[in-house]
């Protein structure tokens, strides 16, 4: 029985790693631009898609695409902030779900013209040989997916709290004309922020895709999630999306391990929805009060 | 169908018949088709498509049918059978086909039913699900083997070996529960005692939960009813676990693709697949074998790896197309008479003997039991 | 009494296609999906446009008005129009039990507790297979009937969804002029200050959360008879996404927004078949850049530029008489 719960915590810890990426990817957008980006779950897709492409057949070295797919993601998220965001400023909190969510579609035509429809895998990063912990094992790449989220994840940290710059794009987010009067150069700081969240996607996608693989469509789903985990930890704090993440992956494979895994999914929802019922600004949300 | 296709196609027939300095050419047999090409179930649109453009590319230049070139009408539904429900009124009232060959997943080959057999139109399924055909429908026909006939196959290689106790793990698509109901449903009949019953969904990364589980039961063997990422991610979650029992996939992952995505994981897996994946193994009596070949080799020079998926849009147009040459003509009613007196057809999928009674016409004999090894597919004895 | 007037001519629209077409394609079949697709928005647009509640979740209630009507009559010989009402009766239930903890919530949080709610109706329609059937769907739904007249061909079942579109249109545009309608956009406006006016908002945001619910069960109820055949796949995600993005692209706050923008988003994907595999990429394109250039929707933005103009030539008008 404890090597079973084991094995469902190992399992659900990397799970929710994936989903605490895109979901701090979430945050920050919501933090800088008050959007909701639909196509957070398509910049996993694009990091991995691109660096399996790039690296198919007698294509560039793996070191030279993985990269090369990171900056071609950050391109697309830094696109898409100048080219669709940033020209419908002002309009209301549903339009802008519309268009990301339009951006999101667009996003995986794309993918479906360069690439087709096939399922691409990825290699490990360092073999396939399971480690073992009593009965439950691992896979050398499970590691890699936590630890690489662990270290992005306090790399965000550390960057919103301990450089000029990030502090710049908080300042954006708590008000905008009063970061212009500082002499915040608002427009870059939306763009880095766009870009930030970007490359927190394509990360994410390069280091799970080696486990989960990848489509065209792969990112509807952990868009999806991630979104849910933001919520879940509070939208629009970065540590809390970051261990709604966590929570959710635990959660999902506890339930299929446990309960059953036909509802794992809807368990996780009802835990959510429950949570909200009790707390209306997820778990470490600040309580908002609404001005008049 | 796109424009520029239609004005091909059109410009050829009109070349063709000022060539042979014939009469103006005679109006067109129109095929209709609705295929989930993109979304979750495109690895069977996708090959399903192209197998009817190749084919019907050739068979025009070879001057058509009953002396009348083809015409593809084709709509891409994403699977989703509400589509394919407009899609198939649009080919029957708006494009006015001849007959309907497509349908890739169960959903929108039984949602479209009650609509052929309302409009009198001819339809071959190229879907999985065995409701389609039992209770037989006057109207609609079906190409790949049925689910129970691929569980039916796995339990006995099971029985071979002695396996008595089986754990069931399957995906939530349409495939898959239909798959897993009649999994349940056939076990008794072969002495096969289902000891663990567990499931995942459509896009989910890691079933080392569910498997844990199964490590933890007396199954003998392993059954996974599903497509897409799935089942390779079970194939690699089972050995990543060192679950050290045999492991059955169905015929849904029949794919060099899955090969391909499980890497090593994959050695010693079996399935249940046609022929056309072994096709250069069978013995040169095997009637089969050279029109396996023709189809693989044709597909493999233009598309790349072949799957069983698109052998079925193969067998499905030209079981189509020799009814209208037997009817001589595209009536309806003759034409779907003709297609239920099909006997002796060799396809891609086995040989094909329809009947009122059977409207799938083949044997458990059209599947081989293969096991994966050493990155290739080999028949079990 | 101009709102009147919009009734009017879309019932003249509603009236005069099939009779010019009788047998296109596009007015008997597109035709009966926009109108169904109509009716749901017009029903989420009560609850978004008016009431300012987002909900992503809107196709669980559709969902629960089909299958009821569905299982009743397959599986247990129901009546269709009993069935149909037994749909509404446990849809009333469901959306006014869920309806008190959701609406407490606000912005996106009740965006993601509707969303998820959605995806539990969900999965328990393609996990309840002994029930439900499972993915692979429900077949033989029988048709309805009225009066006698069965709904045996596409045409009647157009004018029978057309006859429910206007029934619709016109409560809701009876519900916004009356006085919980006000009290609907005074919610919509600023919630504290409509309490502080003494509105109930609570009681005003459970009646129109319910009521939109039962609409779109009742559409529900109409679809699974037309169809003959349902599976989960219709009331996905996916689905809910699609009737929001129709409310939004027709203009949020317009009923007759809400019908044109159902309208445009059945038409496009029939028009961008032909594209093929850029469909999806174009699709995605038309969404962003319509709601970049048009932010308040299609409806509401084009008849604020034909206002403009014509005030613009009025008020050139004026200064030539000035002069």
């Amino acid at each position: 029985m404890f090597d079973q719960i084991l094995q469902f915590v190992l399992t659900g810890v990397t799970v929710g790693a994936t989903y605490a990426l895109v979901a701090l990817g979430f945050s920050i957008i919501y933090n800088a631009s008050d959007v909701v980006n639909f196509a957070q779950g398509e910049f996993v897709m694009m990091g991995a898609m691109s660096a399996i492409a790039m690296s198919a057949g007698d294509g560039i070295p793996v070191f030279l695409s993985l990269p090369l797919a990171v900056l071609v993601t950050i391109g697309v998220g830094i696109l898409l902030q100048r080219f669709a965001i940033a020209p419908a400023r002002g309009a209301s909190v549903v339009t802008t779900i519309i268009i990301t969510i339009g951006a999101s579609i667009f996003l995986r035509g794309v993918a479906l013209l360069l690439w087709g429809k096939s399922i691409f895998a990825m290699p490990h990063f360092s073999g396939e040989q399971p480690i073992h912990i009593g009965k439950a094992t691992l896979l050398p790449q499970n590691l890699w997916v936590m630890g690489g989220a662990a270290f992005l994840v306090l790399g965000v940290h550390w960057f919103f709290n301990h450089t000029t710059l990030g502090k710049a794009i908080l300042a954006c987010s708590c008000n905008r004309t009063a970061a212009q009067l500082v002499g915040i150069n608002v427009g870059m700081m939306m763009l880095i922020a766009y870009g930030l969240s970007a490359f927190l996607g394509a990360m994410a996608g390069i280091l799970v895709t080696p486990i989960t693989f990848t489509s065209y469509d792969a990112g509807v789903m952990l868009g999806l999630k991630g979104f849910s985990a933001a919520i879940l930890g509070g939208f629009g704090n970065p540590m809390g999306a970051v261990a709604g993440g966590i929570l959710l992956g635990l959660i999902e494979s506890l339930a299929a391990g446990l309960i059953s895994s036909g509802y794992k999914d809807a368990i996780g929802f009802i835990i959510l929805l429950l949570v909200l019922f009790f707390r209306p600004s997820g778990l470490f949300g600040k309580a908002t009060s609404e001005r008049v | 169908m796109n424009v520029r296709k239609i004005l091909t196609t059109l410009t050829a027939s009109l070349l063709l018949t000022l060539a042979a300095g014939q009469a103006p050419a005679a109006e067109p047999i129109k095929i209709g088709s609705f295929l989930a090409v993109t979304g979750g179930a495109s690895f069977l649109g996708d090959p399903e498509l192209k197998t009817l453009q190749m084919y019907i590319e050739e068979i025009n230049a070879k001057g058509g049918v009953i002396g009348r070139q083809i015409e593809l009408v084709h709509y891409d539904d994403g699977g989703s059978p509400k589509k394919s429900v407009n899609f198939a009124k649009r080919l029957i009232q708006k494009d006015k086909v001849d007959v309907i060959v497509g349908g890739s997943t169960s959903g929108s080959t039984l949602a479209v039913m009650p609509l052929v057999d309302r409009a009198k139109t001819p339809f071959i399924s190229l879907a999985g699900s065995v409701k389609i055909i039992s209770p037989v429908q006057y109207w609609t026909f079906k190409m790949p083997h049925t689910d129970a006939m691929a569980a039916a196959k796995i339990y006995g290689d099971m029985k071979q070996r002695g396996i008595t106790k089986v754990a069931l793990i399957s995906g939530s698509g349409g495939f898959d529960k239909s798959g897993r109901t009649q999994s349940l449903q056939l076990a008794r009949q072969y002495g096969i005692e289902i000891v663990s019953d567990e499931s995942y969904g459509a896009k989910d990364t890691d079933m080392t939960a569910q498997l844990t589980k199964i490590r933890d039961t007396d199954a003998q063997a392993i059954l996974n009813f599903g497509f897409g990422t799935g089942p390779a991610i079970v194939t690699k979650n089972v050995r990543q676990l060192g679950i050290d029992l045999p492991l059955y996939q169905s015929h849904g992952v029949a794919s060099k693709k899955f090969i391909e995505l499980a890497g090593d994981a994959a050695e010693g897996v079996r399935l249940p697949a046609s022929a056309l994946l072994v096709a250069d193994m069978l013995p040169d009596s095997d009637p089969q074998k050279p029109v396996l070949l023709a189809y693989k080799n044709k597909f493999e020079a233009k598309y790349g790896p072949v799957s069983t998926f698109g052998g079925h849009a193969y067998d499905g147009l030209h079981i189509a197309l020799e009814a209208i040459e037997r009817a001589g003509s595209t009536d309806k009613a003759k034409v779907r008479d003709e297609i239920e007196k099909t006997r002796g057809f060799i396809g891609t999928g086995g040989i094909y003997n329809m009947s009122p009674r059977d409207h799938l016409g083949l044997s458990l004999k059209a599947f081989k039991m293969l096991e994966i090894k050493n990155g290739n597919w080999t028949i079990v004895k | 009494m101009r709102r009147l007037a919009g009734l009017c001519l879309l019932a003249t629209i509603v009236v005069v296609l099939p009779i010019l077409f009788p047998d296109n394609y596009y007015v008997t079949v597109v035709g009966v999906t926009a109108l169904l697709h109509a009716i749901l928005a017009v029903s989420l647009n009560l609850l978004m446009g008016y009431a300012g509640q987002i909900s992503l979740g809107h196709a669980a209630f559709f969902g629960i008005g089909a299958y009821t009507s569905a299982i009743l009559t397959t599986r247990y010989g129901w009546d269709p129009w009993a069935a149909i009402m037994a749909g509404l009766a446990l849809t009333g239930l469901v959306s006014f039990l869920v309806s008190r903890p959701i609406l407490r919530l606000k912005g996106h949080y009740l965006a993601m507790a509707t969303l998820g709610l959605g995806i539990i109706i969900n999965i328990i329609l393609v996990q309840g297979d002994q029930l439900t059937g499972g993915p692979d769907g429900l077949g033989g739904i029988p048709t309805l009937s009225l009066f006698g007249w069965a709904l045996d061909t596409d045409l009647r079942w157009y004018w029978m969804m057309g006859a429910t579109l206007l029934g619709v249109v016109w409560l809701a545009l009876n519900i916004i002029d009356s006085r919980s309608g006000r009290a609907l956009r005074a919610l919509h406006g600023s919630e504290v200050a409509a309490e502080m006016m003494g509105i109930n908002t609570t009681a005003a945001k459970t009646g129109v959360f319910v009521l939109a619910a039962l609409i779109a069960s009742l559409a529900g109820g109409l679809f699974c008879h037309q169809q003959s055949f349902i599976s989960p796949d219709s009331f996905n995600f996916f689905f809910s996404i699609e009737l929001v993005t129709m409310v939004v692209l027709g203009g949020m706050a317009s009923t007759y927004g809400a019908v044109f923008g159902a309208l445009i988003l059945t038409l496009l994907p029939e028009l961008l078949v032909v594209f093929e595999d850029f469909e999806v990429m174009i699709f995605g394109a038309i969404l962003m850049l319509m709601m970049i250039f048009l932010p308040q929707g299609l409806f509401v933005g084009l008849q604020n530029l034909v206002l403009r103009w014509l005030n613009r030539r009025r008020s050139a008008a004026f200064g030539a008489v000035g002069e």
